[in-house]
């Protein structure tokens, strides 16, 4: 059992049981016989079947980007517009800002005010700085004549790209809204379990970033 | 201030949807007074409004799914009235009327009369069967319903203010895009389903983190009831699919906000990806309907034989062959567009291999009545209804699988009957067949068999006579959506048609009153022991309607069929066994974020539909704090005491026990 | 030229004298119909036409394959389910039965083998009846060239330099190669009794080849669902002989507009029921110009209330 799990409490099978802390001891001692998942278990699997279907989602996104890439409609494509120099800072952010959010959820672990503030602050900071070069990086383009309106090819490459860009900005309000209320009621269990829903979604858009790199800004500038 | 809203949105000058809105409104308003006068309005928020009860939700579902199909109906009259009136006229529906009234027919029966059917009886069922007390995230759970009850009731909203879209159930581009639809229509049918989407997305979640991680001790995959299986693949149907549904109807959004080029015809749109994407959702959609309606009928064919259901193992592969198979077969929708020979060659196959998990189960269910018991209550009546409707319709999907014949019937009325030959014989007769199974656990007692019998009858001849033309005017060539023709052959056929809408309407009327009278006679339908039809699984082990916490103890589940188990061994010890050791029980406490999320999504949808930016931002900012708040809660749970909990099992254990002893061996 | 060349929908065409005292007595007669259902010929499987013949064929065929096995489904069902009921204690009553290897086999094998005979039969059927595939003939096909407008057919005869609207002349005996592509929205061409349909989607062109082996008239249509006016987006196919053929063509130079730019695009507008006329002469180029777009795609709506939130009344 890891730290995480004693920190969690493995309580009933579906919060039915009797809640974590109780004097009933043989009761929950009888439910890991029949070895019934913990609400903790419960949570991460059903936001990992959710980060399934958003990147399901995302795949529809890149299959539409795939098809369309081609029809640029006499606009420009993606070797002219994209700048890789400005998107490698960007991964660079993005991938950094998982790391430091590793960083806070040990933070929590430890109960660690300090680290956990400091890391999650860290990890927005980043987290802020990727979109804000990637909202540069639109703003120049729509400048440029090159907005989505252009071309089939510029709606999927900023819809891919935008969508990506909403969920970390969904991110962000996630992750100030963790801090408060760890700043607030604590590393209750509900929270820390949140809190790991946090972690796996902000790694699952590094994931799906990665993916994008690829196949749009790498195969873009050497197509 | 108010966007595109203004007075003109509404159509006052045509009467038909004028007439409809002002009788559903003093209805409504008559059913709020009436609830208000009664006092009743607190009890509805504590007790059903604001609760995270998956039965209760179920029941919730079924009522939003009854009354969208009473709306759905409605549009099926006039469709079929219109159709069997315009033969060389106009009939009394202009085309801008009648193609929003087989819009929104297809729209609403899929995805707000079928799927919160068949949602519906997964909620309530599904946990009862696994033997425990809730879903794994009941306050989702209460949001997935009210999301869906709010795409609904944009729909229906686009009756009175504004239009729906006139582009069909599927809004095909570039009809659907701004250029040839400028109006709202289209606007209202895309928020409303990707508001109701959403809902359904995470019921999906919900419900595969609930099969797979929460099972009563000893219920392992391969003891689960055949109805918890077709929940699962359902719902991982549900997880897989909707998202694409939710990408693609995203892209038309942007393309007729923001004019954006996806499917349009100018800068590079591609009208081809528009149906090979929606239809990547479309085809696994039909199986997220069927799926659950063959679950519903393992089960009833089951019980009702009094016999183990037949080849369980054999079951369980069919329905994950089938929940594979189905994301590979979408481009039989479109055969026609031309693809190439062997393209349309391997889809055809694909598809027809559907049919062989399809087939396997059909007889399986036959060879569970062999060496039965057949009692003939109505679940079975629409089961055995469903396995001769549903071969036919079957069949004739196949034949529309071979690409060839589906060059000359693609689209046509043979089409229309197909499908609806395995919607109706399939999902809604498994709907009704759930419904009429049910009923008793939900609510205590039992519907009344007559009615139900005569309604049944009603429903089965009305099909046969409303459909079975359908696939002969669409061998005369006669294409779908059609607002009037001048084709004299068609014309009897369309009449017959018209009849058999009349006759089904007969069965729905029986249907109500059934509901009505069943109500009235509720002393005398009293079910005492809460396992009115001898069951099989662990629905039937708990009171009925059971209590909020389902099982005082959680089952030890020991076999293949838990709850016949352990009637079995009661009987022998002609008692209900031993008396547990009750304990105190947490349940999650009941929740208004559903509703308030809901809504605010309202707000947000028609805000969005009529471009009223600013309420828009403000639903968007109301949604999150109501999930801040929801976040900020300290007391998530309330605690049910072990006296409670003794003394509601003593009762139904005293009842139960009853029967053992009269019933020493089984019946 | 077109029936109504300001785009406003015609409306008034649509009833023909309102309704005849004939049209009643056809009416009283068409609800006896089902009497006289023999007299109907159900056109998709009356062909006339060597594509639609194979066609019906396959639907045939397939159709019996399974139902050799779904007719004794549906029988061994009702015999199920009545010998095995409650009250019959003449049946054996099996409470624990719940498998057999055997039936399992049979049970997988039957739909197995059905669909791999339905397969074998989809695979060579699909490259038999390609709509791309050209007819084997030794006459050379006759090129017509379609494009689906809101809401009427143009017919251009690229060879002939002539063109037609919602009037489809072809010589009986020849294969006639379509090329099919949409000045708007989807739609699809189908001649029921000639057989296969295809899409029509702008910007792209399809292909179809079809022939009617006899002379005679038959009914076309759109399948698929196009807006307001597409109950209306019908024509009449006429199949006559050669010789026949050839004086239409000389007929159609001698009379009517001709099409060019300027008079597709008042044709490409939206308008109802338009009733059949011709071009006397017809740019051959126009078709590739409409698939590659170097012609706008038709225009949506025009006409209706000022308010631009509800889409505009066809009626008004």
């Amino acid at each position: 059992m890891s730290a995480f799990d004693a920190a969690v409490g493995r309580d009933g099978p579906n919060h039915v049981g009797r809640a974590q802390g109780s004097p009933d001891i043989q009761h929950s001692a009888k439910h890991a016989a029949y070895a019934l998942a913990s609400k903790r278990i419960i949570a991460g699997y059903g936001f990992w079947i959710f980060l399934l279907s958003d990147i399901v989602m995302f795949s529809a996104f890149f299959a539409a980007y795939a098809v369309l890439v081609d029809a640029t409609a006499g606009g420009p494509s993606g070797r002219e517009l994209f700048d890789l120099g400005n998107v490698s800072i960007e991964t660079a952010c993005l991938l950094l800002s998982s790391f430091t959010c590793g960083l806070a959820g040990i933070g929590a672990r430890t109960r660690n005010g300090f680290w956990f503030h400091g890391a999650m602050a860290a990890t927005f900071i980043l987290g802020a700085a990727f979109l804000g070069i990637e909202i540069r990086e639109f703003m120049g383009m729509i400048a440029l004549g090159a907005g989505p309106t252009r071309s089939a090819f510029l709606s999927a490459f900023f819809t891919l790209v935008g969508c990506h860009g909403l969920h970390v900005a969904i991110g962000l309000l996630w992750l100030l809204t963790m801090m408060a209320q760890v700043f607030a009621k604590g590393y209750r269990p509900d929270i820390l379990r949140r809190l790991l829903c946090f972690s796996l979604f902000w790694h699952a858009l590094d994931i799906i970033w990665v993916g994008l790199f690829t196949m749009v800004y790498l195969m873009g500038v050497t197509q | 201030m108010l966007g595109k809203l203004s007075w003109a949105a509404i159509p006052l000058d045509q009467p038909i949807p004028l007439f409809t809105a002002a009788l559903v409104g003093v209805v409504i308003v008559g059913v709020l007074a009436w609830v208000t006068l009664k006092g009743w309005l607190p009890y509805l928020w504590r007790e059903w409004i604001t609760s995270v009860d998956h039965k209760l939700i179920g029941i919730m579902y079924i009522l939003l799914a009854m009354v969208m199909l009473l709306r759905g109906f409605a549009d099926a009259i006039m469709m079929r009235s219109q159709q069997a009136l315009a033969f060389r006229s106009e009939g009394y529906l202009p085309p801008e009327h009648y193609d929003q009234i087989f819009s929104a027919h297809g729209t609403l029966m899929i995805f707000f009369v079928a799927m919160p059917f068949v949602i519906g009886l997964m909620n309530f069922v599904m946990p009862l069967q696994l033997g425990v007390r809730d879903v794994a995230f009941p306050t989702l759970n209460s949001v997935s319903f009210w999301l869906t009850a709010t795409g609904a009731l944009l729909v229906n909203i686009s009756l009175v203010v504004g239009e729906f879209a006139r582009t069909g159930w599927l809004p095909y581009p570039p009809l659907s895009e701004i250029a040839y639809s400028p109006g709202v229509g289209v606007d209202y049918y895309l928020w409303s389903l990707q508001i109701s989407g959403v809902g359904t997305l995470l019921t999906g979640v919900n419900f595969v983190t609930t099969v797979l991680k929460i099972r009563a001790p000893g219920m392992t995959l391969m003891r689960m009831p055949m109805f918890c299986w077709t929940t699962l693949a359902s719902n991982l149907l549900i997880v897989a699919a909707f998202p694409i549904l939710t990408a693609t109807l995203a892209m038309l959004l942007l393309d007729r906000y923001v004019g954006f080029h996806f499917f349009t015809n100018e800068a590079g749109g591609n009208v081809m990806m528009f149906m090979n994407l929606i239809w990547a959702w479309g085809h696994p959609e039909v199986y997220i309907l069927i799926l659950p309606a063959f679950g519903i009928f393992s089960e009833v064919i089951s019980t009702f034989s009094r016999k183990p259901l037949f080849g369980y193992r054999s079951m369980v592969m069919a329905t994950m062959a089938i929940c594979v198979l189905s994301f590979t077969v979408w481009l039989h929708h479109f055969f026609t567009m031309g693809a190439g020979a062997d393209v349309n060659a391997i889809f055809g196959i694909a598809s027809m291999i559907i049919a062989v998990p399809t087939g396997v189960k059909v007889f399986n269910w036959l060879f569970t009545m062999y060496g039965g018991r057949v009692v003939y209550s109505q679940p079975i009546l629409w089961s055995i209804a469903f396995m001769v409707t549903f071969v036919i319709g079957g069949m004739t999907g196949v034949l529309l699988a071979v690409p060839p014949v589906d060059f000359v019937l693609h689209n046509s009325l043979f089409l229309v009957a197909h499908f609806h030959n395995v919607i109706i014989g399939g999902v809604l007769f498994g709907a009704f067949a759930g419904y009429t199974y049910w009923f008793p656990k939900a609510f205590g007692f039992r519907l009344h068999e007559g009615l139900g019998k005569a309604s049944f009858w009603c429903w089965i001849v009305g099909f046969y006579v409303a459909f079975m033309p359908l696939y002969v005017v669409g061998l005369m060539g006669m294409t779908r959506r059609m607002q009037h023709y001048d084709v004299p052959e068609w014309r009897p056929w369309l009449l017959i048609a018209a009849g058999g809408a009349a006759i089904i309407l007969v069965g729905i009327i029986l249907q109500i009153a059934q509901l009505a009278i069943s109500i009235r006679r509720r002393k005398e339908l009293r079910d005492e022991t809460g396992d009115p039809w001898n069951g099989r699984s662990l629905e039937w082990a708990t009171p009925s309607p059971p209590p909020s916490f389902n099982f005082a103890v959680l089952p030890s589940v020991e076999g293949d069929e838990a709850y016949w188990g352990m009637k079995q061994r009661a009987r022998q010890q002609a008692m209900p066994g031993e008396e547990p050791p009750y304990a105190d029980i947490e349940m999650p406490r009941n929740s208004p974020t559903g509703f308030i999320c809901a809504f605010f999504a309202t707000f947000m949808g028609f805000a969005l539909i009529w471009h009223i930016w600013w309420i828009v931002v403000l639903a968007a900012v109301g949604a999150f704090a109501t999930f801040v708040v929801f976040a900020w809660r300290d007391e998530v749970e309330y605690v049910i005491p072990a006296d409670v909990v003794a003394r509601i099992d003593r009762a139904n254990r005293t009842a139960r026990g009853e029967t053992f002893a009269l019933s020493g061996t089984p019946s | 030229m077109p029936a109504r060349s300001d785009g406003l929908p015609d409306r008034d065409l649509l009833l023909p004298g309102r309704r005849s005292t004939s049209a009643r007595v056809a009416q009283c007669a068409v609800l006896l119909a089902p009497i006289v259902l023999t007299a109907c010929q159900p056109a998709v499987l009356d062909p006339q036409g060597t594509v639609g013949i194979a066609e019906k064929t396959i639907l045939i065929d397939s159709l019996a394959i399974m139902l050799a096995i779904v007719v004794p489904t549906i029988v061994a069902t009702f015999i199920f389910a009545w010998w095995f009921r409650a009250s019959n204690t003449r049946a054996t009553y099996l409470p624990n039965w719940e498998y057999s290897g055997r039936i399992e086999l049979i049970v997988w094998s039957i739909p197995l083998l059905v669909i791999m005979l339905l397969g074998g039969v989809a695979w060579i059927g699909s490259h038999e009846l390609d709509p791309a595939k050209p007819l084997i003939s030794n006459t050379p096909p006759l090129e017509v060239q379609v494009v689906a407008l809101d809401w009427k057919w143009l017919f251009i005869y690229p060879g002939q330099r002539i063109a037609s609207v919602n009037h489809l002349v072809v010589p009986a005996g020849t294969p006639i190669h379509f090329s099919l592509t949409s000045a708007s929205v989807m739609n699809a061409f189908f001649v029921p009794r000639l057989g296969s349909m295809i899409y029509t989607m702008n910007g792209m062109t399809t292909q179809l080849n079809l022939r009617a082996d006899a002379p005679g008239t038959f009914h076309g249509l759109s399948s698929h669902y196009s807006g307001d006016g597409f109950s209306d987006m019908h024509f009449e196919v006429e199949a006559v002989s050669a010789q026949r053929f050839a004086a239409w063509i000389d007929a159609t130079r001698g009379m009517g507009p001709s099409l060019d730019a300027k008079s597709y695009a008042a044709l490409a507008r939206q308008s109802v029921n338009t009733t059949p006329f011709t071009f006397r002469a017809a740019d051959p180029g126009l078709f590739q110009q409409i698939v590659t777009q170097q012609l706008p795609p038709g225009p949506g709506p025009q006409t209706g209330r000022p308010n631009p939130s509800v889409s505009p009344q066809t009626e008004d």
